[in-house]
């Protein structure tokens, strides 16, 4: 009822305004006949000239408030190839900003300087083949030769290969968390299908293979720096994506296939804690949730939680349903000996149903 | 009313056709091509204010997440409890205003209307080659459009997977309630959008390979008319795949098949299809996903290349190039739809040649941006309200294209495939551009639409400066957040503090996209009044060399009272000077329309 009296109000004001501009025109002085004034005239000329220079001059304003305050929003590189990666953008960046920031000048400055006025004549030039070609051949070089770095990079990141100690994952998506599957002492991974999802075993492996049977599921990602590591991605349900920004790795997980992605953690956890990037942005955030906090208590609400230490996240990026937005999982890149210590407290498969019996 | 009669009846070439007709066969089941055109505008439009309002009630979550609003509980009701959004509406909401714009309001809202209005008028034709087809064409459309906005009101609530609905999230409603009526009701309606268009397209192919009037010669086709006529053929190959993608989605989600899906386990239980893939279906989805933005973005071109050369008052620059960009762009469109699945699991082979193909499209992007900087140089820039749109296009074109370099490197792609800088890159290039061409076609065409009338200039000057100045700031801060590797489809960015310090730029985004949301009624107000009030315009206001100017104000069927005009020169003979130089061709005026003969003192160019 309070919607349909709203409607109403809204249609009724509405009229009131339409009559308003109504009696305005009519009341205004009667124009010759045949005074057509909405085609732009020398006035109108000037002052859009004028308003395409300052235009321009916001342009530039607001593309270099974005690039000065907003660039440190870019993620810290922590994986072999993130330098290779951060290169080809960086350099890529700087082609389309050069290429931006002439044309940007052009467009603008030809529109302030040839705007239209009486007497002016413009110049009749239909064609020029010689200058088609110039601007023609110089885009194709250099999209070239981004072509091919960014293909040898490619190249180099997807065509991996398999190193002596490369460290085997299985990462499980399910709606709404991630589990991680370590190939245990035998290097295998078990085969698994969710064909076999039973009881406690929630990631269906093959009770009947035996290289399963010493893989160790975690809700945490651990990762021994320096090492290489290899993700075998399954789904179990739906669509999703691993997305690990700060390692420059992304892959859908798709259910009936098993994608795959690999990289090196080159830094841990607690030594990307300790740059001053990390501080500086955690000091920034903690501010951010102290004010948001004040203001959540004194509205009767809970306070925010701590957010005391940066850790690195894998999250979904594909659209998977209502919770997409909080399915993450912490991941956490330490030395070697930390990796082990950590794994041995993990209990393996076989454990897990031993103790289940 | 076709334009073809058997050889019993009189010729149609030298005069109209006059007939009887009621409310019904002029307003509503009308076979005039311009009347069509008129449908498709106010259908497009009215479906664009749907998807906008969409976009602004989601970006109000976005910068207040969580946050009550009234005008949730209002428009949202159950959707809305308490006035907070519910995390399902907003994946609806993202997904049903991605829809509405793309298919909608930028294919059916741009090329339905300015094919239909432009095609015949400026080809020199007294309609299309088939008025029935036609009419069935925007019918289709119209229920279409009645069907999409009916899914809002489903109970299990309108499709949520994205508006490019992949599989098994869409085929299962186990996995989101939408995924059950409402994904139905929205297949259903792009099948019927499917037919729509290509019926469309057909015609408007047909009607330009033979109903041109005696001198128009291909080269001779203003530049708008070669942009809708290569995308009408893009649409004829990529939107059959599209339908395709949905028969077998609707197989799989109602019929027990396995296209698309294989080893699920959902709802407590293992389903029992299997040695499907979802890889299968994003390919089907974006071999039209791609030649689709072309689409959309073709006639926005072509819209600006002649609402550029008719304000610059001279040629556009490079009319060969052009055209040869043109069928370079649509060709090359048909293979790069991979660049959209760069990470989707498929073989890195795979990710390397659509690299190649994507980076090869930015070179006949790149000259057509050129060659509309060069006819501005040296030209007389008329700063009429189209001009402005069509400069503004050319600009975002370029500022929205080139992240398109980073994004179709697939290296790249890896860390912003699916982030905020995705969501910027493909608004800015085919969102604004769209839209810009939309505009620019309404400010110029005005008079044409709606029998002499013109809009105001004063609102169509604040429209377009408050747009342009608002579109930037709404995008250009985007492409940071994404590069932060923030995610798109997100309900809420606060499950993560990492992201706390992006929520300042959210912020930013939604105000910026409420100024410029809110001037869109400056030119819906401004559109409808000068649809009833507008002041009458000569009969070519812009002093523009293009046949459609040569007809009266007043709509008849046939176009042409006597004889359809011949024609003896290309449409960009703006300011060409006699042989003395002395002069323009015709003398004291800057311009020589289509129809006028080579002139005694004129050098013949052969264009």
């Amino acid at each position: 009822m309070t919607v349909f009296l709203i409607l109403i109000v809204i249609i009724l004001f509405s009229i009131a305004l339409w009559q308003m501009s109504k009696i305005y025109k009519l009341s205004q002085p009667v124009k010759k006949e045949g005074e057509v004034s909405e085609v732009a005239n020398n006035k109108d000329n000037r002052i859009n000239a004028k308003l395409m220079l300052m235009f321009l001059v916001f342009l530039y304003f607001l593309m270099g408030y974005c690039f000065w305050n907003y660039s440190t929003f870019y993620p810290p590189g922590a994986s072999d190839h993130a330098g290779l990666y951060d290169n080809l953008f960086f350099i890529t960046l700087g082609v389309i900003m050069f290429v931006q920031l002439i044309t940007q000048v052009l467009i603008h400055w030809f529109s302030y300087k040839y705007h239209g006025k009486k007497g002016r004549k413009a110049v009749f030039y239909a064609d020029n083949d010689k200058l088609e070609f110039v601007w023609t051949i110089i885009p194709v070089i250099v999209l070239s030769g981004l072509i091919i770095y960014g293909l040898f990079t490619w190249s180099d990141i997807m065509n991996f290969e398999k190193s002596d100690d490369a460290l085997v994952v299985e990462l499980y998506a399910q709606r709404f968390n991630w589990k991680a599957r370590y190939a245990g002492e035998d290097r295998t991974l078990g085969n698994a299908n969710v064909r076999f999802i039973e009881g406690i075993n929630t990631v269906g492996i093959d009770p009947s293979d035996d290289d399963g049977m010493d893989d160790v599921i975690t809700q945490e990602l651990h990762l021994p720096v320096g090492r290489q590591v290899i993700f075998k991605l399954r789904s179990q349900d739906v669509l999703h994506s691993a997305y690990m920004p700060h390692f420059r790795a992304q892959m859908n997980v798709v259910p009936g296939m098993i994608t795959q992605f690999s990289f090196i953690p080159t830094v841990t956890t607690e030594d990307i804690r300790e740059t001053d990037y990390m501080k500086e942005k955690m000091r920034t955030i903690n501010k951010i949730r102290t004010e948001k906090s004040k203001e959540l208590l004194a509205s009767g609400q809970a306070q925010l939680d701590d957010y005391d230490n940066f850790d690195y996240y894998l999250l979904c990026n594909k659209i998977c349903g209502q919770s997409h937005y909080n399915m993450q999982m912490k991941i956490v890149v330490e030395t070697e000996e930390e990796f082990q210590e950590w794994i041995k407290g993990q209990k393996t498969f076989r454990q897990t149903i031993a103790q289940q019996q | 009313m076709s334009a073809h009669v058997p050889a019993l009846d009189h010729g149609h070439d030298d005069h109209a056709h006059h007939h009887k007709q009621t409310f019904i066969s002029k307003y509503i089941f009308s076979t005039d091509h311009k009347m069509i055109s008129r449908q498709y505008l106010i259908t497009g439009l009215l479906m664009g204010i749907v998807g906008i309002a969409m976009s602004l009630l989601f970006r109000l979550q976005l910068a207040w997440p969580g946050e009550k609003f009234a005008i949730f509980e209002l428009l949202l009701g159950k959707w809305a409890p308490d006035g907070v959004m519910d995390p399902s509406i907003y994946l609806s909401l993202v997904t049903i205003h991605g829809t509405i714009m793309v298919f909608f309001v930028l294919t059916a809202g741009l090329s339905g209307t300015f094919s239909n209005l432009l095609i015949p008028l400026q080809i020199g034709a007294r309609d299309m080659a088939s008025g029935f087809l036609n009419m069935i064409s925007y019918w289709l459309f119209f229920v279409s459009s009645v069907i999409m906005l009916s899914s809002l009101f489903v109970e299990s609530g309108p499709a949520a997977a994205g508006w490019t609905i992949y599989p098994p999230l869409s085929a299962l409603p186990e996995s989101i309630p939408a995924a059950g009526m409402g994904m139905t009701l929205w297949l259903v309606s792009l099948a019927i959008f499917i037919a729509s268009s290509l019926m469309g397209s057909l015609n408007y192919i047909v009607t330009v390979i033979n109903l041109r009037t005696k001198g128009m010669s291909m080269t001779r086709l203003p530049l708008t008319i070669w942009a809708l006529f290569v995308t009408a053929i893009i649409g004829v190959v990529s939107f059959p795949v599209l339908l395709s993608a949905a028969l077998l989605l609707i197989m799989d989600r109602s019929f027990g098949t396995s296209f698309f899906l294989s080893d699920i386990y959902i709802g407590g239980e293992v389903l029992h299809n299997s040695g499907g893939s979802p890889v299968l279906f994003e390919h089907l989805f974006w071999f039209l996903g791609h030649p689709e933005v072309y689409i959309v973005l073709l006639p926005a071109l072509g819209i600006t290349s002649e609402v550029i050369a008719t304000n610059s008052r001279k040629p556009i620059f490079g009319y060969r190039a052009m055209v040869a960009s043109i069928l370079a762009i649509a060709f090359l469109s048909t293979i790069v739809w991979g660049h959209h699945m760069f990470v989707s699991g498929m073989n890195p082979f795979l990710g390397s040649v659509f690299t190649f193909t994507t980076l090869l499209i930015a070179i006949p992007s790149a000259v057509k941006a050129f060659n509309y900087i060069t006819t501005l140089w040296k030209g007389n820039l008329q700063f009429n309200p189209a001009m402005l749109f069509s400069i503004g296009l050319v600009s975002t074109f370029i500022t929205g294209g080139i992240t398109g370099i980073i994004l179709g490197d697939s290296t790249l792609d890896i860390n912003v495939h699916d982030t905020y800088f995705v969501v910027a890159h493909f608004h800015l290039v085919m969102g604004i551009v769209g839209l810009y061409g939309l505009f620019a076609g309404v400010y110029h065409w005005f008079p044409k639409i709606f029998e002499g009338k013109m809009m105001n200039k004063n609102l169509g000057y604040l429209h377009f400066w408050v747009t342009v100045i608002g579109s930037y700031v709404i995008f250009f801060p985007m492409h940071f957040i994404g590069m932060a590797g923030l995610p798109r489809r997100y309900y809420s960015n606060t499950a993560f503090p990492y992201f706390d310090d992006l929520a300042d730029v959210n912020m930013l985004i939604t105000v910026a996209a409420l100024v410029t949301g809110a001037v869109q009624l400056v030119f819906l107000y401004n559109f409808i009044h000068s649809m009833f009030y507008g002041k009458i315009a000569a009969k070519n206001p812009w002093r523009s060399n293009t046949l459609e100017w040569t007809t009266e104000h007043k709509h008849i069927h046939g176009n042409w009272e006597g004889a359809i005009p011949h024609v003896y020169r290309w449409p960009y003979d703006y300011s060409k000077l006699n042989d003395d130089e002395d002069d323009y061709v015709i003398a004291g005026q800057d311009y020589t329309p289509q129809n006028v003969p080579l002139q005694e003192n004129e050098e013949e160019m052969n264009h």
